[in-house]
């Protein structure tokens, strides 16, 4: 088969030069990063209003409709309470066990049902790539302004909790929103890095739920930090307390909460947080971006 | 196709292309139990659940400025995957299609939100087109007035899913044809509604192609073809079949599928 066919009999030019001569670009061609993040800024107003219609119309069949954004959360708290306050009791003598776990739990279930949904991004809405053209970031990135939007309202119940707890308003509380920035931008990077994995594997999906499941377990939500410091050294303690997770769990317990024990001083902490929301945010976009003609494939 | 004065200016060029599709899924008997997955990994064969469709093998031609084109084959042939291919929403196996500009899709099938009222996926599909909000703003009373899904009461405030299936595809075809484009690719748009719409989106599609360099036109009523296209292409199972004025080619059309 011939590589190109002759399309001028008269100059016999390929078609690629002839495409050439009268600056016609490839469908296929990638759009230069820069050019990229330009576009994706111009559809803004597509990611946010696409992001509204996906609460609506996720909440608009239940009858409790948005007052399940505050609801969810409860519950899940409450879940955890029981099996791991009343039941197991692995709190021992902490101060304020019920505001440390509902916050490890609320930061944790964020990046969780990020990743869970950004995943997914791409494959079940083929329809829309198929049919209309904007930048494809804009899915996995409506998916973390989703979550943001129900992380807000699990916050509003969270200040409750840990002032209901006990805990005083501080100048502290100044730091939540930087925590929440940080962790969206990590976020970000999930759901973008995730959408093109679940793209191009379709059996990623399958494994997330055991591998958000081993990091909840590594992340110090369920109990005391000191856990790891007690049982681990060496490298296996470094990497734990470098997880990310576990960093911005522990920021927030640091922002919201008294007497509490870290793994490591906050100044610390928040080198890590930058580093880890930077890391992942940036390098999950750029992987994203570099597959993005391929994702109508299928 | 070649043109040998060399003074018409290309719009669309398609080189060798082809376009496969992967289908994830497909399960054919037997193939659904563990030990059957298990034996396809251990012995390597390629993994039935995924199977490839070829849809486009290798088709070429030049479209020029101002020219309509109709697409036309019998059902399966690959018609709106080429338009796709050429909109740059399918990418291309091998060859390489290069347009002037964005191409632009006008299809009933454009996926929009079932649970949503008409009137927000105006907004939103609008935006997904790349409108500014200004202009959207603008433009949303006059796409459901156009699409008359009004008509009978006030349905732009309910959800798409209670809507029958001619008038979410006559506010589908509203809101694409709102926007101006380049390079226009209609997928049998104008089969859809009642015969008083049909006009309507006909009259639509001319003052389109008047703004518009160059248009492509998939549909299975060769009237309308006859009416809008003056040249057009013959796909067959993914090939070209026959290229050159409408007449002659449908023509040749009709002979082959009277066989």
């Amino acid at each position: 088969m011939p590589q190109t066919a002759v399309a001028d009999s008269d100059t016999g030019l390929t078609l690629k030069e002839l495409a050439h001569r009268h600056g016609l670009s490839s469908a296929g061609a990638l759009p230069s990063f820069p050019a990229y993040t330009r576009q994706l800024w111009s559809y803004r107003h597509f990611i946010s209003s696409y992001a509204n219609a996906k609460v609506t119309s996720s909440l608009g069949k239940t009858r409790l409709g948005s007052l399940w954004q505050v609801l969810t959360p409860l519950i899940n708290a409450g879940v955890y309470l029981v099996i791991f306050g009343v039941l197991l009791k692995t709190h021992r003598n902490m101060d304020n066990f019920i505001a440390y776990l509902c916050i490890g739990v609320f930061l944790f279930g964020f990046t969780q049902s990020v990743t869970q949904a950004g995943v997914q991004s791409i494959t079940s809405n083929l329809g829309l790539i198929r049919a209309l053209h904007f930048p494809r970031a804009c899915l996995p990135i409506a998916v973390v302004l989703v979550e943001l939007r129900n992380m807000m309202a699990a916050m509003a119940v969270l200040m409750v909790i840990v002032v209901g707890t006990g805990e005083p308003i501080t100048w502290q509380w100044l730091l939540i929103p930087p925590v929440l920035l940080l962790q969206a931008l990590f976020n970000a990077g999930m759901a973008t890095a995730g959408a093109r994995l679940g793209a191009k594997l379709t059996d990623i999906r399958q494994l997330v739920p055991f591998v958000m499941r081993i990091w909840l377990y590594g992340s110090a939500v369920l109990y005391p930090v000191s856990f790891f410091a007690e049982r681990l050294s060496g490298w296996k303690l470094a990497l734990v307390e470098a997880n990310p997770l576990l960093v911005y769990i522990e920021l927030m317990r640091h922002a919201l909460m008294e007497k509490v024990e870290l793994a490591n001083p906050p100044a610390v902490l928040w080198a890590q947080a930058a580093g880890w929301a930077l890391v992942v945010g940036i390098g999950g976009f750029v992987y994203f971006w570099r597959g993005e003609k391929g994702y109508g494939r299928g | 196709m070649a043109d040998p004065t060399g003074e018409r200016v290309p719009t669309v060029i398609v080189d060798d292309a082809h376009v496969v599709y992967r289908v994830h899924g497909s399960g054919s008997p037997g193939s659904g139990t563990p030990v059957a997955s298990f034996k396809r990994l251990v012995t390597g064969t390629k993994q039935a659940a995924v199977r490839e469709v070829h849809a486009i093998k290798g088709v070429s031609f030049v479209a020029y400025r101002g020219e309509a084109i109709g697409l036309i084959g019998s059902n399966g042939s690959g018609k709106s995957t080429l338009l796709r291919a050429i909109a740059g929403l399918l990418p291309v196996q091998s060859g390489a299609i290069y347009a002037a500009g964005q191409p632009s899709l006008l299809g009933v099938n454009a996926a929009l939100m079932n649970d949503l009222p008409g009137e927000r996926n105006v907004v939103l599909g609008c935006l997904a087109m790349g409108m500014t909000p200004a202009d959207v703003k603008a433009k949303t009373a006059d796409i459901i007035e156009f699409s008359g899904i009004n008509e009978r009461g006030d349905f732009s405030s309910l959800p798409m899913r209670t809507y029958s299936s001619g008038m979410a595809a006559r506010l589908r075809f509203s809101i694409a044809a709102a926007k101006e484009h380049d390079v226009l690719l209609i997928d049998e748009a104008l089969a859809t509604g009642d015969a008083k719409f049909r006009r309507r989106s006909e009259q639509r599609v001319r003052d389109l192609r008047k703004e518009a360099g160059t248009v492509f036109l998939v549909s299975h009523s060769e009237q309308s073809i006859r009416d809008t296209c003056e040249r057009s292409i013959w796909l067959e199972s993914g090939l070209i079949r026959g290229d050159g004025p409408t007449e002659q080619v449908l023509k040749e059309y009709e002979a082959y599928m009277r066989k």
